[in-house]
């Protein structure tokens, strides 16, 4: 299985390709990608020479495209799809039918990928992404379980791309307006959730609250663990309860399926997180190239591989087990 | 300007449902979205009485649409959306994993979950059929303004969530569920007692969400009432009220009054505060910072 990591960095691409990526994914330095956050991505010469790295080390680089764009702006994202190509990407992930409609029709030898944030999450629907639009491969929702991955499977001959390291998105991903109505920045049109900008922290006689644009979604002791305050992973109250009412503050590691999602048929695993470290991208890719390369010899999988990276903090397989839902 | 009345989001008792439906028959409305949005699970409750109500609707001259789901992932959901396509009525795609069971040739409509962000999408959907489209609630004016300008040219009416409570996220997990310390699979319609949902505060008691089964609506009901005059220039040829449990009958003759110009928006914010004291209301998706922003000088969130 092939295994695909983030990059928000030129720094952090490297590092992954050296670690064993198979592929890097990453994005432009603006709002045409689902991770716009400051000092993050590539401008135009980084994406080349970021390719030309890759391509040299045998390793592959797709170009995330994947926030919807603008009406009246569409201009911007059409440049992004155009400049992938030029600088060598071995393809796109898009989301937007129009953008998808755009590159069918202008690039039509770019490659083309379904984002998550098109939230495809039974056969039909993406049997019909690939005959509208060629699209060769889809990143799957991680609202699936595992059997559901392997029903879909059956049914279409797309490649399958799926989560199993990183942060973790309860919604339905590219049809979650959260983050907008709580600060005005949108996952879909700005390619921000929760920004840091929104944040605000105060403490008072030892306790420590955590605002998201004016909302206070966590409250812990000052010396306790304060979790970064995501929407939909934060503290709320409802018929008499209190607490993490959607999802709790937790991170996917799905490393123990990855066997169950090689027999559900699935191409390729991805690995969240392009605004984390060049050297935690590093050993999760590495950690990861380890298990896909023991399975692939038949050996069993090394034993707790990312205990360190997890380290205290909470992992859920998510929506691979049924019973999360 | 049209109004539409959008697919019940709650899980009411049938007799409710069906009330509903023969008084929106009588009611100033142009035309109604029906059927299931939310969850697969509720429909068998009440799709026998479908026919009827679709049948009273057109007697009554409304035009009228069944609606997808909005997350179609089962296998007995894809069969639903197979049973749907088949009754012969107009259906309002709100996941585009309808498209493909829709009968060649037959026009549609686009519901306000599908990601119509811009002209290309929006040509796309021309093309494949859609004559209407009710833009995703999370749009600013600016950019309901040029697509509401592209439709014109495709021949595509725009339509912009009018009022209820916002539709801001649906997930593969049911929360209402999970409140009561059950999973979606057992869930034993743990949502049937929140006709409106059930509202969801933060830690200093400030209401803030709705959870209605797998899907999370805002606490405030947005209303467009501010902004009836630049929807209209902007060319806009309806407003979509989404069904809730209090007046909503009369909020459909207050929405009237307002795009007939009998009344302005302050008048339709303070009458509707006189159906629902407790109602917060929101625009800020459409002129604001955020979503939660009200613009009018009355019960901001």
């Amino acid at each position: 299985m092939e295994i695909v990591c983030p990059a928000g960095t030129p720094a952090a691409l490297r590092a992954a390709v050296k670690a064993g990526a198979h592929t890097i994914y990453c994005g432009f330095a603006d709002e045409s990608n689902a991770r716009n956050f400051p000092g993050l991505n590539f401008d135009r010469n980084e994406m080349r020479d970021g390719v030309s790295f890759a391509h040299a080390h045998g390793a592959k680089v797709l170009v995330a495209i994947n926030t919807f764009a603008r009406a009246g702006e569409e201009a911007i994202w059409h440049r992004a799809i155009g400049d992938a190509q030029t600088c060598g990407a071995d393809a796109v992930i898009l989301a937007d039918p129009g953008l998808l409609a755009f590159t069918a029709h202008h690039h039509p030898t770019l490659r083309r990928h379904l984002s998550v944030q098109a939230a495809a999450a039974n056969a039909d629907i993406i049997n019909f992404y690939a005959q509208e639009f060629g699209i060769k491969r889809v990143v799957l929702p991680r609202v699936l379980s595992v059997p559901e991955i392997a029903a879909i499977n059956a049914e279409t001959t797309i490649e399958t791309e799926v989560f199993v390291f990183g942060g973790l998105c309860v919604m339905a991903e590219g049809r979650c307006s959260l983050s907008s109505y709580a600060t005005g920045q949108s996952p879909n049109m700005n390619g921000v959730c929760s920004p840091a900008s929104h944040v605000k922290y105060s403490q008072d006689h030892g306790v420590l609250d955590a605002r998201l644009g004016g909302y206070t979604i966590h409250r812990v002791g000052k010396n306790d663990p304060a979790p970064y305050p995501t929407l939909c992973k934060g503290c709320f109250g409802a018929g008499g309860k209190t607490g993490h009412l959607f999802e709790d503050p937790v991170s996917l590691n799905a490393e123990r399926l990855i066997p169950q999602l090689q027999k559900a048929g699935v191409t390729a695993l991805k690995i969240e997180g392009r605004q984390r470290s060049r050297s935690y991208v590093a050993q999760v890719v590495r950690n990861f190239r380890a298990a896909v390369d023991a399975l692939d010899a038949g050996k069993p999988l090394p034993e707790g591989m990312l205990a360190r990276l997890s380290e205290g903090q909470a992992m859920t397989t998510g929506a691979y087990k049924k019973t999360w839902r | 300007m049209d109004l539409t009345i959008g697919p019940n989001q709650f899980f009411w008792a049938t007799d409710r449902w069906a009330a509903l439906y023969r008084d929106l028959a009588q009611a100033p409305i142009d035309r109604v979205v029906l059927g299931e949005l939310v969850c697969s699970k509720r429909l068998p409750f009440y799709q026998d009485h479908i026919p009827d109500a679709v049948a009273t609707l057109l007697a009554a001259g409304k035009s009228v649409a069944l609606t997808s789901l909005a997350l179609i992932t089962l296998k007995r959901e894809r069969k639903q959306m197979a049973e749907l396509a088949e009754m012969g009525v107009e259906i309002e795609v709100n996941d585009l994993t309808a498209l493909p069971f829709l009968p060649q040739d037959a026009g549609f409509s686009v519901g306000p979950l599908v990601n119509v962000y811009n002209e290309g999408t929006l040509a796309w959907l021309a093309k494949r059929g859609a004559h209407r489209v009710c833009l995703p609630p999370e749009l600013p004016l600016k950019s309901v303004e040029t697509l509401a300008s592209a439709g014109a040219d495709l021949g595509v009416s725009i339509e912009v969530w009018g009022h209820g409570r916002l539709p801001l996220a649906i997930s593969g997990r049911c929360y209402h569920a999970r409140l009561h310390g059950r999973t979606k699979d057992n869930c034993q319609f743990a949502c049937d007692q929140d006709p409106d949902g059930k509202d969801v505060k933060t830690l200093d008691d400030q209401p803030f969400m709705a959870m209605n089964g797998v899907q999370t609506l805002s606490d405030t009901y947005a209303s467009v009432a501010h902004h009836v005059q630049a929807l209209t220039q902007a060319g806009v040829s309806a407003l979509r009220l989404s069904p809730q449990s209090t007046g909503f009958i009369e909020l459909c003759h207050l929405y009237r009054q307002l795009l007939d110009g009998q009344i302005d928006g302050p008048q339709t914010a303070a009458a509707i505060h006189q159906i629902d004291g407790n109602a917060r209301l929101s625009d800020g998706f459409l002129t604001g910072q955020r979503g939660a922003d009200w613009s009018g000088l009355t019960a901001s969130p």
